[in-house]
């Protein structure tokens, strides 16, 4: 509704776009997808095969992805933010019903020509939602109690359905994403208060829920706990992903033993070294200085979506861009404490380095809708 | 709903500002990031090199060469044997059934072997080698070597595996060696970290088993770069451990060889042959025997069946675990004991009507009709029952024993070999605590001729022999040297006996044999410089005299033979036990007759060394030892004939 009161005239049309770009922020991407590239050919022994390559070619067609929905303008993306709620809600609920089992978790739905992962899809749409939704919403109701039920609502209708996989990581990414643009949008420090201490009262009725029959944690989730919270007590059980990846990055040092020399993630004493461990690789091969490089360049990323965000007069846009970055900013530091020890192995992997289809994807359709936001954003007055 | 500026400008600036500090918080969590990257890589990086390194590296143990068993003359009893085997590794071979099809048709492979190596290939983890076959000749080796390209993950491969190369012959004396078993690990209070190599050998019994920790020597290692899944990398460095030691017996194997063979040509017997001024046992032999190599490869359990339920107890090291009733060998111990308490003189007289009266009870001579008057010599000679009823009453059970026991009757020797008896020699404290009675005169009368209640093995009756031909207190040796290392001679010391007493009893087992009254003169030597004395027995397994053609083997007499040659100059002491074979100078004097003579020559003796009217028969029976497959008369030797 917003966008129609600004000067459409002063939006780029047509091929001009592409130079209102930001091309900064491309190029950092292209950076860490680049890092990944090498960390693929290191952990596969030198060698393009099995992850290498078709990390490079689903890089390339995330890059189309992002621009085919850069090109197209903003408000055509929040019109179809209900849509894409909708699809993603609907494939949750068809990854219970025919989904494919993969590590005792259903997570993956087959379409074909790649298995699609329909929790990291609805990380994207639950975030256009949210922001649309508070793009609709008069800016005196914001904190009104029925406008902030609403969106809880709608996060808590996928949360649900990922908790039931279920996939803990997904989960609170959800929730974080969702939570991170209600606060964007100015919801009363109030709730953040009242949310703070329900978040601690969740925790501890979570732990003191373990080992009774109405328990709300699967056992292997509260083991893993376990093991984050002391990782020495069962080196070979499962603290052992831990412990090794912990040694492994520990081991790196000020510059890393060098391009491929990584004898930890060599020899295969790191678990998924080429999904959610290959910070460790990278780490240990690259040392302090290179896991530093990497985390700068992130943040970088993230710092740019804010600054796009800021400069943009489209409520929509904007809290779309913030709620994206934070949701690729939640992907990489609880990927990166989890492999420090900092936080309990949850399954969640470095963005755009981590092998994986789905997941380089769908935050290539996040960037390119951050790119679209940033495109058409309302200039001057 | 149409939107004022002023809202608008509301919105931005709180979207503005909300940012800022969403941005302000992720920074802070990124700078926890970072201040953890700097702790772990910068200030504890050497801990987790030092902990990577450990990680990579992994000890793999190397099991050291076992030490060797050598007979008196440097021949290898026991060997380190190279084990020609076909490995395969799951990984590289692909189709493993296609693999192991080829690999059949080239070799043959039989199928509970085929089985058995499926299974082990389908528990292990792929990359790990698993044997297909083993034991196999050099020609199926070869021939899978040449045809490698057709055969993806098949390699031939050599491992060390032991060997007994005599065979049988040293079944008893030697051992032999089998993966260690959870048994064999549950009585070991700190193991060595070389028991938990898989099928690793170490001794089951005999010598194998007795210095199991002089021959196994000390565990090497290889320090080697793995992965998390344990498969190997590549190999750092390697200590090759200390080989065991090598162990020297005292037999001599050509000998040993003989007797095996010679008792062999009965059902079930037992020999020793002891060198009367060292104690060194040239020959400790059993029949029937078994093939110690069967159980080194892991034994059928059809064989081991057939090993266990054989009535003749192949499994049995009778020489040393069995324990006989002496019979008559025991007299020499009887007649010298009442000699040493001055209660027989050498010319005195005994009469032997056939039996002797105790209480309402006869005791019978074995000859019905009687001896007549006996003196020392000829009770040994003609082997009178009566004569040493007599003496049994006059000396008593208690110093008879005591006697016994100087010449090793009732002692337990210290020798490597399993289940080494101590046989009984009884006396009236032993009968109290065994069966809560008092002694009789009966069980003495018993005793006196090796009958009742005493009990010896073969090598005590051989050591007794030994004793009684160089008056010397000599010990038993099996090993003659560890790791080169001579173990010392023991006892080589003057027995605590009158030695003019000990020479009347020698006098009387010369007269056993080289008188033609005598009960084994028939068995002689018939060489003068060779002479040999002894004394026959027959020891009953039942009470009730019937001829012993008339019943079944298990209730036939034993069969004993113990004695010493030369008579003047005594080198070797032997003794023989026929199980229930009868008569002592029929069953048993030819056989220790013609081990001692072999112990003698060194060799197959000449006919000339038995007398004229033997000779036929001696032919006959070397004739049927040159038949036997573990005969091997022409392997080794010190002279060739």
């Amino acid at each position: 509704m917003s966008y129609l009161e600004y000067n459409v005239k002063r939006v780029p049309s047509g091929l001009s776009k592409v130079l209102y770009f930001n091309w900064p922020l491309f190029l950092l991407l292209c950076t860490v997808a680049g890092a990944g590239f090498l960390m693929l050919y290191s952990v596969a022994g030198g060698s393009l095969e099995p992850w290498a390559e078709p990390q490079i070619k689903r890089f390339a067609l995330g890059c189309v992805v992002m621009f085919a929905i850069a090109m197209v303008p903003i408000w055509f993306w929040r019109n179809m933010a209900g849509l894409a709620y909708g699809i993603s809600l609907a494939l949750l609920v068809g990854v219970e019903v025919m989904g494919t089992v993969g590590m005792g978790a259903q997570r993956w739905i087959d379409i074909g020509f790649m298995q699609l992962q329909p929790s990291e899809l609805m990380k994207i749409a639950l975030v256009m939602l949210i922001a649309a939704y508070y793009d609709w919403l008069d800016v005196k109701k914001v904190s009104h109690p029925l406008y902030v039920l609403i969106p809880l609502i709608l996060i808590a209708l996928p949360v649900a359905l990922v908790l039931n996989q279920p996939d803990l990581g997904t989960a609170l990414l959800l929730v974080m994403g969702g939570g991170i643009v209600m606060f964007c949008a100015g919801v009363s420090w109030w709730y953040w208060g009242v949310m703070i201490a329900a978040g601690v009262g969740t925790v501890t009725a979570v732990f003191s829920s373990r080992g009774t029959p109405w328990q709300l944690l699967k056992d292997y989730q509260y083991r893993r706990i376990d093991t984050f919270l002391d990782p020495s007590s069962d080196p070979l059980g499962s603290g052992y992903h831990i412990t090794q990846s912990k040694i492994a990055l520990g081991s790196g040092g000020w510059t890393g033993r060098g391009f491929m020399q990584g004898t930890q993630s060599r020899l295969n004493f790191l678990p998924e070294k080429h999904t959610d461990f290959i910070f460790t690789t990278l780490a240990e091969e690259f040392g302090f200085v290179g896991a530093f490089s990497l985390l700068t360049i992130y943040v970088g990323i993230v710092l740019f979506c804010i600054v796009s965000a800021i400069t943009n007069r489209d409520r929509f846009g904007a809290l779309m861009t913030l709620g994206i970055g934070a949701t690729f900013f939640l992907f990489f530091a609880v990927n990166m404490a989890m492999v420090m020890g900092l936080a309990p192995v949850v399954g969640v992997p470095l963005p755009l380095v981590s092998y994986g289809g789905s997941a380089m994807l769908v935050l290539m359709v996040g960037f390119g809708l951050v790119q679209s936001a940033h495109v058409h954003r309302p200039r001057g007055r | 709903m149409k939107r004022t500026n002023k809202d608008n400008e509301t919105s931005i600036s709180r979207v503005t500002r909300r940012s800022l500090v969403l941005g302000g918080l992720q920074l802070g969590v990124a700078g926890v990031l970072g201040w953890r990257m700097r702790q772990m890589q910068v200030e504890q990086a050497d801990e987790f090199r030092l902990l990577a390194e450990e990680n990579r590296i992994n000890m793999r143990l190397i099991a050291p060469e076992r030490g060797l068993i050598f007979d008196r003359n440097g021949i290898p009893l026991a060997e380190n044997a190279q084990n020609y085997r076909v490995v395969i590794v799951r990984e590289d071979a692909g189709n493993v059934e296609d693999v192991l099809n080829r690999l059949r048709q080239l070799i043959f492979i039989d199928d509970t072997e085929m089985e058995r190596a499926l299974k082990e290939i389908s528990r292990r983890s792929s990359f790990v080698p698993v044997t297909v076959t083993d034991q196999r000749t050099w020609e199926d080796i070869s021939t899978v070597a040449i045809n490698a390209p057709a055969l993806p993950g098949i390699t031939p491969d050599v491992g060390l595996t032991r060997n007994y190369p005599l065979g049988q012959d040293y079944a008893h004396v030697v051992g032999y060696v089998g993966p260690v078993s959870d048994y064999d690990l549950s009585k070991i209070d700190d193991p060595d970290p070389l028991l938990q190599i898989p099928k690793f050998q170490i001794g089951k019994t005999g010598v194998e088993q007795k210095y199991e920790p002089d021959l196994r020597g000390k565990a090497g290692a290889r320090r080697i770069e793995v992965n998390a899944a344990g498969r190997v990398m590549r190999e750092l460095d390697r200590d090759p451990g200390v080989p065991g030691a090598d162990v020297q017996l005292t037999v001599e194997s050509k000998l040993q060889n003989f007797a095996e063979a010679r008792l062999a040509l009965g059902l079930s017997a037992a020999a020793v042959v002891m060198d009367v001024r060292t104690g060194d046992l040239l020959t400790v032999a059993n029949a029937p025997s078994f093939d110690p190599n069967k159980f080194v490869r892991g034994i059928s359990v059809s064989d081991y069946g057939e090993l266990t339920e054989n009535k003749y107890r192949p499994l049995a090291n009778k020489a040393v675990q069995g324990a006989y009733p002496p019979g008559s060998t025991f007299k020499m111990l009887v007649s010298l004991a009442a000699l040493e308490d001055g209660l027989l003189s050498s010319d005195e007289t005994v009469y032997c009507g056939g039996y002797t009266v105790l209480g309402n009870r006869r005791f019978h001579c074995w000859k019905r009709g009687g001896h007549g008057r006996m003196n020392l010599d000829q009770s040994l000679q003609q082997s009178c029952d009566v004569f040493y009823y007599e003496m049994a009453q006059r000396v008593g059970i208690d110093r008879i024993a005591e006697l016994a026991r100087k010449f090793g009757i009732g002692e337990r020797f210290d020798l490597p070999m399993s289940a080494v008896t101590a046989g009984i020699m009884p006396d009236k404290d032993w009968k109290r605590s065994r069966y809560g009675e008092g002694w009789l005169v009966g069980d003495s009368l018993n005793a006196s001729i090796g009958q009742g209640y005493v009990l010896s093995s073969p090598l005590q009756l051989a050591v007794m022999s030994a004793r009684i031909a160089s008056g010397n207190a000599i010990q038993p040796r099996l090993v003659k040297s560890i790791d080169g290392i001579e173990t010392p001679v023991v006892g080589a010391d003057p027995l605590d006996v009158n030695e003019g007493h000990l020479r009347l009893i020698r006098k009387g087992m010369f007269s056993v044999m080289n008188t033609n009254r005598g009960t084994a003169f028939r068995s002689r030597i018939d060489r003068d410089d060779l002479r040999m004395a002894g004394k026959t027995g027959t020891s009953q397994v039942r009470s009730v005299v019937v001829s012993n053609s008339d019943v079944p083997w298990e209730q036939r007499d034993h069969a004993l033979f113990v004695g010493f040659a030369p008579y003047d100059d005594p080198r070797y002491a032997v003794s023989v036990v026929v199980e229930h074979g009868g008569g002592g100078s029929s069953a048993a004097a030819p056989v220790a007759r013609d081990i001692m003579l072999y112990a003698l020559h060194g060799e197959l003796p000449p006919l000339e060394s038995y007398p004229s009217g033997e000779r036929g028969r001696v032919e006959e029976t070397f004739a049927a030892l040159e038949l036997r497959s573990d005969f091997r008369p022409s392997r080794s030797g010190r002279s060739p004939a």
